[in-house]
This record gives C-alpha cells, structure tokens and sequence, in this order.
C-alpha cells in the first residue's frame, strides 16, 4: 500500500532531504536494514517460526486434536516435548497449529486495521475542515459502540467465519490508527516540502502516499507493532464469544489464556505459549524499529 | 480557540444520539434476552416480566421512552439485572473505584511510560535503549490476565507484602494498578520513543544544539514537544478506557468498578445498563479526544484549529 | 511545554491520593471476642428481596435475613421448625396446617403472623409484580390461575389465616414433597409495611432492601452492601432462637471468579471458599486435606439430542451416541473433582436409584461399544459411514470444552463419526435451545426439590426446559399421576417406569452426576453436606 517510487519523482522543488534520499532509497534502505544486527535477527526469527508453524505439524506424530485422557498434564518428555495439556494433546503440535492462526490473525487482521487506519486518517488530516470533522466524529462514534454486542450480531447476521474475524478486529483496531496518522499529517502538511509537492501541482493521493506517509512512518510502525499482540489476544476474547478459532484447534490467545489459569500447577502450558508468544513480538518489534531506521529519510544523512 | 471548542461541543449533541440510537436498536437485536434463564420460566411468567420492565411495548415506544426519560430527567432506566438498583446508581457506585483504579494506573503509565521511552529515545540503539525498551517489552508481550495473577504470587501469596484481591485497603491498590499501568506504559513507552526519534533530527532540533543549548533542554523544551504527538493522540482512547475501568483486572482482584459491568451487562442482555455504560463512555471518549486536538494544537504551533 | 505535563502529573497524583484517603474502612475481619464467618458467595447478588430473585447466591443471603414456616435442619437432612413450631397434614395430602410460634418477630420487633404469609404469597404471585419464581408456590390451588390473571380473587386461592397463628394450605395435587420446597426463598415472609413505605408493594427494586431499610425474620440483619465487594449480616435481637445462634456476623463476599476466590482463601481473607478451581482440587485434595471438601450435589450433566432432526430422530442414533463415551475416563481424567458417572438423569439418593438405566445389560465399556457400533450399524452407518455432518452445541466455558472435546474424540475413535464442536455466548446458547435450533447441545439440571420429580417432569411433552422435541404419551401419562399416587412406595415405582422410558427411547445423554468441591477453614464448625448446598446459618459455629 506504501509504494513510493521515488525514482519518478521529479526533484524540482523538493527539500533537501527529498532530494537526499537518492535514486534508489529502497536499496538503501535495505542496505541499512542488513546492517542491523536486531533488525535481521527479528526478521530471520520471524520467518523460522512462520516456516515451524506452517510445516511442523507435518513432522509430529500428534494430531492437535489427538486425546490421551491417560496421559494428561504430563510434564515435557522425551514423548511430548513441551509436555501435554488437560486432555492429555501434544502442547508443542497444539503450538505449533495455533501459531498458523494467531500469526494469520495478527498479521492479517492488523493489515487490516493498518490499511483503514492509515488511509482515513490521512484523508482527513489532509483536507481539513469539515470533512476532517465529520470523519473524526464517525470514529468517536465507532469508538463508543459496544464491542461484544456487535461482535455477536455480525456472528447471527453473517454466520461464523475467519473473515468475520477479521472484520470484526479490524473494525475497532483501525480507530487509534486513524487518529494517529491524522495527527501527523497535520504536523507536516503545512512543511515547506508539501508546499512545494502542492506547487508542482501533483495531485492529492500522489501527496499523501509518496511525500506524506513516508514520513510518517515511524508511529505508523510503532503502532502497528502494538497492535499486533492486542490483535492476537483479542481473537481468545473473540473465541469466547464463539467467533475466533472453534475447539479441539486453538491458538496461542487461548493456549495461553489456558495456561495462565494453571500457572501454579502446570506451569509448562504458559511458559512455552508465553515464550514463543514474546519472542514473536520481540522479533516483531526489532523488525519494526529496524525498518522505521532504514526508511527513515532524515536519520540517513547521519 | 473557544470557538472550536464550542463547535464541538455542539457536535457533540447529534454524536451522542446516533450512538445511544445504534446501540439502542443493536442491543435488541441480539439473540437471548434479560430473563433467559438456566431454568426457563412459563410463558405467561416471562410477559409477566417484560410488562413490568416496559419490553412489551413496540419498539419505537420503548425507544422514545427512554429517550424522553434521558433528556427530562437524566434518567438511565432501571437495571434488569440489578433489580434493586437504577443504572444511575450503579454508575454512581462503581465509577469511584474505577476512577480511583484509572487514576493510579494512569500515573504510573505516564511516569514509567515517559521516562523509558525518552531514555531509549535520546541514548538510542545503546544498551541503555535495549533496557528500557525490553522493560516495555514485557508489558507488550505479557497479557493482564498473567501479569496480575503473577504479580499476585509474587506479592501479596510469597512475600505477604500487598493483598492478593479486594479493594478496602491501600495495600489493595497497589498490585490492580501496577498491572494496568504497566501495560499501558509499554504502549506510552513504545510511542514516545517511535515520536522523539522523528523529531530529534528535525532542524529545529540541530539549530538549537548548535546554538549550544544544553542537552535536557533541548530534548525537555524541543523535542518532547513534537514526540509527544503520537503519544497524545493514543492516550485519548486509551484513558478513556483506563478511567472506565478494566474487566480483566476487576476481575482478577475483586475490585467493584464499572469495567465488569461493560463487559457483563451485555452478556446480561441488561438493555439499560449496555446503554447508560455506553453513554457514559462515549462521553468520556469524545471529551478526550477533544482535548486530544486542543492539546495538540497546543503542542505544534503549526496545527491551527481547523 | 514540561510544565503542564507536570501539572497533569500533580493533577492525577492529588486525585490518586485524594481518592485513596476515602475510604479507610479495613476489609480483614476485627477480631475482639466476635465470631465473624466470611464467606465467599458466587455471583453479586440481583436483589435482597426473597420474592422478586431465583439465583442460589440470594438464597444464601436471604436465608440468614428470612425464615421460613420451616428451615434447614442441623445435620443437613430434611427440615427443622421455622416460623412454624408444628404442622398437620390432612389425609389425602392436599391440606396443610401450620402453626406459628407466638415468639417470632420481625427484626423492628412485630410479630410474624400468618397474614403476614398470605399477603406475601399474595405479593409475589401478583402478575403485575412479575416475579421470576413465582412457579414454585403454583401447587397452590389457584395460585397458577392468580399469576396468570385468570384468577383476580386472591381469597380463592389456597393460602389462609385461620387467625393470626394458624395458616392453612391447599393444594391442587398432593405434592409429597411441599415441606422441602417451601424452604425455598420463594416462600419467605416480607414484611409488608416497610414494602409500602419504600415504594409500594408490588414493585420491585425498591429501596426497602438496603441496609437500615430491610427488615427481616431472620437469625441475621443486614448491616452493609457493597455491591461487588460484600454484605455483612449481623445477629439478630430479635429472633425467636436467638440463644441457638452462634455466629456475630457473617461477611458474604460476591466473588465469581474462582482463582481470585482461592487466592483470597489462601491469602486467609476467607473461611470458606465456594468453589474450587479445576487445577486447584488436585492440590488441596493432596496437600491440605483438612480444607479440602468433596460434596455429592442434585444435579446432572447431560446433553440433549433434538429428536425432530435427523439423524437423530432415529433412536439407535441416539443410543450409539450415548453409549460410546467413556464416562469413567471423562469424570476421572477431564471433570476429576469425584463426579460419578451418570446413565441416568436422576441423581441416586437414599430414597431412589434408577433400576433401568442406558446401559441396562451392558456392564462394562467394551460391551457398551460393541452395542453402540451394532446400532449405528443397523440404523444405516457402519464404522460411521455415510453419516451426516452434526454439530455439538455447548455454552462457552472452559470445563464444557474439555469435555466437548473429549466427547468428540471418543465418536471419532469409536464410532468412526465426525462431529463438529461449537460453543455460543451464554444467552445465544439459551435461545439456540429454546428454539431448538441445533443437534447436539451441552445441558445441566439442578434439583429445586430433594425429589425425582425435579429431574423428570421437564421431559413433559412440550415443557419449557425439555427443549429435545421428545414426546411421549405413555410418559406423560405416568407423571401426571405420580403425584396422586397413594404413598411414595407407588411414587418412587411411577419414577422407576418414567426412568425406563427416557433409557429406552435416550433423548438425552447423561453424562456425570455434579460435585460440588470447596475449601473450608477447620475452624468453621457444623458446616454439614447438603444435597442442594442449603444452609442453616444459624447452626454454624467458628471455632476461636
């Protein structure tokens, strides 16, 4: 959605720091997201648990959905690696099958909340006025409606499915979203170099996406990288409602909402769902910060 | 400035109807309603019961009703649930502990929140910057629902030092608002260093360091002033929801505020409880955002009040 | 720009602070001489009022602020005398006499008299005072009639003071089991001059209910409410057998969820937990038997089928179903609080157990699935070919997906069959029920009354709560006459055969009869087991 070609910019009248960012910024700004040691390590982390999540499950002996009512609660084994749940499952299968829906959710949910966000707050903030008031009080408006109640009737009108899932999250997340992104296109709309892009008489979409937003994205990443552990926990309050992901699968919401309920007893069941859980928010985070470096088109001069 | 904020004060009117409107007609088209028991009663019991409570009339009526009952006498409705009391009342009950739980839990978020997140910002992509922002980690990777039961275990079962639950003592207020105002911290934390990192090498910044201003001036004076502007703009929402309280966290500790309400009055079906919550917050949250734009017109010069 | 946020900062602290010094009041119990029993109690309760509630959190508190014409006996078995000192039941067993004692007082100090009965029972069968509960006194004569408005004249109704100490019931059919159920909260006195002074009679919701309003019969008065947090019953002055009571006052803690409740037993904050957390039990069970206490309770777990759709409205359907589950591995492995498994709807008591039951002739699991796979095979679906998508319903918690999931396993294994699970909000389950709009669907039944006629009278052709579709003419006939039976000999043989028809034709499938598992402090005395977790309160003691 943030596709700026820069190399079709025409540099008459740009600032300096447009002009700076070179003939080809995404090869650079792939240059300095390598050079990040933290950047690269969350990256490479992130893929290795996708590749684990997505074909794992096809090298375990366990189904997810697998009981073994003599065999339940057991501590990690040589058997069950992570240990087994109440009803006697593999956790590490069980893990491992939640991690295909909850990075799903998290990713695609946020994209989402993060595609709505970023374009109706950019529009607002761009045009001002009464359109910028009206589109901010449908937000204060979306804001107040009570979530469970709509999450249960788009359940009775459309059904349950993982789109509804989708639409249900992205339909709360995008709000914060919105309002951060108007906030700052207002900040910068009035700098000199969205003057002189306004000058040159390019048009309005051309503004926002390609001078606009590129430098914004530093609190567009941070919080997108806020919104993705909110996502993947809204899905387990999702599934209590009877909409997120329906039993014997699970998710790493639900895994370690079960697991934070037996914490004293079986403390496996949250230590691995939490640990995989952090260290997937962890790389999520390095990543992010690692890109909003990289992308950054002012910090490049240093 | 004052004319802003009259226009939206006055916008503020036909804003709150359309939600007490949506919410009054969506409420009533989900399925279950207030009297659905585990036993369920005869049908002449149950007309019995929704005469009383005024469900029997049409719609239309029963949404005039209210609507009049609102604007003459501020009147909220009674509760189903709570026969005993009136949405007013229970409002006027659990706010107070809400509030009280909000407050706390606000101030700890904006001290620990700030503080990290300028730390990691101005000594960036150091050991220091890890610290601090593996320290917001925690609070973005570790859910209220583990957080306060741990924090639990830890203080108030091992060391005997807090209470684990209840809401009488000062020592029952210290563990609800560490779980909460840390998670908050984390976002606050994450966004003001996200914010300052944009600003610090803005030219207003370099003008001032090389006109040789000290260092905790120019990030105090200059650059928190722009940093903060996504932070202001996530707070509005966010301390709406931390002033109306928290359902996981009232829970969790025995606490009698209005956040379990939000959350149980709909799986209640307490029609009149879902609304007066409602309105209460979407009150809240378009005052904040309001003073959200005011505050950030206030804090760049360059925003105008539009 | 940093002053402000600082004042922002002073702003909130100031409030923190402020807010905090209100309220000073300690929550642990004091503890200069007085017996102080707190205890937790479920769910915050809906109303104080006797007649205008049915959840068993109220009848908790209510029965320490009430009594009825009789009460819970000390050792937890049957009933003791309340406002009533004696009672005389008439031959045919449809007039009942009480006699009130002349020294029981409301707690402002007036005589309880039998008006003040009629004008309560009045009171809560009143249509236009719409109380929830108002079923319970309908083996009144005419009291159903009364509630419904086809009655307007409450003199016709069964309900009379002979004078001020002597009132007289009459019943429509013998109902064997009136005394029990006359315990229930529904049968409370109020006293109506407060009720008239606080807002009128037949309203609910008034503010008669709160502390230095109410006025009771009861062993207790009520001191506090704090909604969410506690009530505080203090003993009363007034009570006719204020010597017997032993407690100064009970603290009632409204605390639903369990894992707080335990942690607050744990932290000492409580005497009594009400209930235990599932991953708890094996702990307290292990390391703190002296605490740990494992209850029988009426109440059945089952799922229901609707018979009116395939597949099954085919009986064998039903049977294979229900016989391939192992109920001894779901009640030790996945329930594990001492359940007992369950072939039957009604709970097994001293007075009954089933002799027909599901698996009459099959003794133990391999048998039983051997016959399930038999019937599936004859009813068109061997090793479960061919057999349609079906869905089992259940109402989101953590315990119902366990056991859903179990159950599902065990179809899948021995049957060959796929069932899908899914689980509804808890009032979209109750409509999908009630509408009968699903397949297979997660229930439970807890007894009203210590008599089998609490579990099968549901199964009435189109009873509220049967909710299944089943009809059946031969059954409907039998339970209409178990009541008129000449004596419970007769009675509990009408339940045999009502028990063998629901064997037979299996519209439902029981799963486990309940427990009920708590934590209870060694210093809490004459706390005894009852069947349906009723309390005595004035009984119990607490050791220094």
């Amino acid at each position: 959605m943030i596709s700026p070609s820069p190399d079709k910019l025409p540099s008459a009248g740009l600032t300096p720091a447009q002009l700076e960012r070179g003939v080809s910024p995404w090869r650079d700004a792939w240059h300095r997201l390598r050079r990040n040691h933290l950047a690269v390590f969350g990256g490479v982390v992130l893929i290795a648990l996708s590749l684990l999540c997505i074909a794992g499950p096809w090298f375990s002996p366990y189904g997810y959905e697998q009981t073994n009512l003599d065999n339940t609660f057991s501590p990690p084994s040589s058997a069950h690696w992570l240990g087994t749940d109440q009803l006697g499952r593999d956790l590490l299968t069980r893990l491992l099958f939640g991690g295909r829906i909850s990075l799903m959710v998290g990713l695609v949910a946020t994209f989402v909340a993060l595609t709505i966000g970023v374009i109706y707050g950019a529009i607002a903030g761009f045009f001002g006025g009464k359109l910028d008031r009206a589109m901010m009080r449908i937000v204060d408006i979306l804001y107040a409606l009570p979530f469970t109640i709509f999450v249960i009737l788009l359940m009775v009108f459309f059904g349950r499915n993982i789109v509804l899932l989708f639409v249900a999250i992205g339909a709360v997340e995008w709000l914060t979203m919105a309002r951060i992104v108007r906030s700052q296109i207002m900040a910068i709309k009035r700098m000199e170099f969205i003057e002189a892009a306004r000058s040159l008489g390019l048009g309005t979409p051309r503004i926002i996406f390609r001078h606009m937003i590129p430098n914004i994205l530093g609190p567009i990443i941070v919080y997108t990288t806020l919104t993705i552990p909110g996502v993947m926990l809204l899905e387990a309050f999702l599934s209590f409602l009877g909409l997120g992901v329906q039993p014997p699968m699970s998710s790493w919401g639900v895994l370690i909402k079960d697991g934070a309920e037996r914490m004293e007893e079986y403390p496996w069941l949250l230590i691995f769902p939490g640990t995989i859980f952090s260290l997937t928010l962890f790389s999520l985070n390095f990543l992010g910060d690692g890109l909003r470096d990289a992308l950054d088109v002012r910090a490049a001069k240093d | 400035m004052f004319r802003f904020i009259a226009r939206r004060l006055l916008e503020t009117i036909p804003v709150l109807f359309i939600i007490v409107t949506a919410t009054f007609f969506m409420v009533r088209f989900v399925p279950g309603g207030p009297f659905d028991s585990e036993k369920a009663t005869t049908p002449e019991i149950r007309a019995n019961l929704e005469a009383y409570y005024g469900l029997n009339l049409p719609l239309h009526q029963q949404y005039t009703n209210y609507l009049k009952a609102i604007v003459l006498h501020g009147d909220l409705g009674r509760s189903t649930k709570y026969a005993s009391r009136t949405v007013n009342e229970i409002i006027a009950d659990k706010l107070p502990a809400s509030l009280q739980l909000g407050g706390l839990s606000l101030l700890i978020a904006l001290v620990l929140g700030l503080t990290a997140g300028v730390i990691a910002a101005v000594k960036r992509n150091t050991k220091t910057d890890y610290a601090a922002s593996s320290f917001a980690m925690i609070g973005i990777c570790v859910p209220t629902f583990v957080l306060g039961p741990l924090l639990v275990l830890v203080f108030a079962i091992h060391l005997g030092w807090f209470s684990a639950s209840g809401w009488y003592d000062w020592q029952d207020r210290i563990l609800p608002s560490l779980t909460l105002g840390i998670v908050y911290a984390a976002g606050i934390a994450r966004l003001t260093r996200g914010g300052m990192l944009e600003v610090l090498n803005l030219d207003y910044i370099r003008t001032a360091r090389a006109k040789g201003a000290s260092e905790a001036r120019i990030i105090l004076k200059h650059a928190l002033r722009g940093g903060l502007l996504p932070v202001v703009s996530y707070l509005g929402p966010a301390i709406a929801g931390i002033l109306t309280g928290s359902f996981v966290i009232e829970t969790i500790f025995q606490i009698p505020g209005l956040g379990r309400e939000f959350v149980n009055s709909a799986f209640n079906r307490d029609y009149t409880l879902v609304l007066g919550t409602v309105i209460l917050y979407a009150v809240l949250i378009i005052a904040l955002n309001l003073v959200v734009d005011v505050v950030q017109v206030w804090l760049n010069p360059k925003l105008k009040f539009e | 720009m940093i002053r402000p946020l600082f004042g922002l900062l002073a702003l909130v602290t100031a409030f923190g602070l402020v807010t905090t010094g209100c309220s000073k009041k300690s929550g642990a119990s004091s503890n200069n001489g007085e017996k102080i029993l707190r205890v937790g109690n479920g769910a915050e309760p809906q109303d104080l009022d006797p007649q205008a509630t049915a959840g068993v959190p109220e009848h908790k508190i209510q029965s320490t602020l009430f009594e009825g014409l009789v009460t819970d006996a000390a050792d937890g078995q049957g009933i003791a005398p309340g406002v009533a000192e004696s009672w005389e039941i008439s031959p045919d067993g449809r007039t009942y006499t009480f006699r009130l004692r002349s020294d029981a007082k409301w707690s402002n100090g007036e005589p309880v008299t039998a008006r003040d009965f009629v004008g309560s029972f009045e009171r809560i069968l009143n249509p236009s005072f719409a109380a929830e509960y108002a079923s319970m006194l309908y083996p009144l004569k005419g009291a159903q009639d009364y509630n419904t408005g086809k009655l307007t004249d409450f003199s016709q109704v069964g309900v009379h003071a002979l004078d001020d100490r002597n009132l007289q019931l009459s019943l429509t059919d013998p109902a064997p089991f009136l005394l029990e159920a006359i315990k229930h909260n529904a049968w409370f006195p109020v006293h109506l001059p407060t009720l008239a002074k606080f807002g009128g009679i037949h309203r609910k919701g008034t503010p008669w209910t709160r502390p230095g309003h109410l006025v009771g019969n009861g062993p207790f008065v009520l001191t506090e409410w704090r909604p969410n947090q506690r009530i505080v019953v203090r003993r009363s002055p007034t009570y006719w057998d204020r010597d017997n009571v032993k407690l100064d006052q009970i603290e009632l803690h409204a605390i639903e969820n369990q894992e707080t409740e335990e942690r607050m037993f744990r932290t000492g904050k409580l005497d009594y937990a009400y209930g235990l957390p599932l991953s708890k039990i094996e702990v307290y069970r292990r390391e703190h038997p002296d605490v740990y206490r494992q209850e029988i309770l009426l109440s059945t777990y089952f799922y229901r089928f609707n018979v009116t759709r395939p597949p099954f409205n085919d009986v064998r359907v039903r049977r294979a179903l229900a016989l391939a589950i192992d109920r001894e591995a779901i009640v030790k492995n996945v329930t594990r609080a001492g359940q007992q498994p369950a072939y039957n709807i009604t709970p097994p008591s001293a007075r009954f157990a089933a002799r027909t039951t599901l698996d009459a002739g099959l003794p133990d699991q391999p048998a039983r699935i051997a016959e399930a796979r038999r019937l599936l095979a004859e009813a068109g679906y061997p090793d479960g070919k061919n057999f349609p998508t079906a869905e089992l319903l259940y109402n989101t918690s953590d315990g119902h997906r366990a056991i859903a999931e179990a159950i599902q396993q065990m179809w899948r294994v021995n049957l060959g069959i796929n069932i899908t699970i899914k689980n509804e909000e808890w009032k979209v389950f109750q409509d999908t029920c009630l509408t009968g709009n699903y397949q297979i669907a997660r229930a439970g039944w807890g007894a009203d009354y210590d008599d089998p006629h609490t579990f099968l009278s549901i199964w009435r052709t189109g009873d509220g709560n049967n909710q299944t579709g089943f009809s059946n003419t031969d059954y409907d006939r039998i339970l209409g006459g178990a009541l008129s039976t000449p004596n419970e000999t007769a009675r509990m043989e009408a339940y045999q055969q009502l028990e063998a028809i629901l064997a037979r034709e299996t519209p439902i499938m029981p799963i486990y009869f309940y427990t009920r598992v708590y934590a209870i402090s060694p210093r809490v005395k004459n706390w005894v087991p009852n069947p349906l977790d009723l309390r005595g309160w004035k009984w119990i003691d607490l050791a220094p």
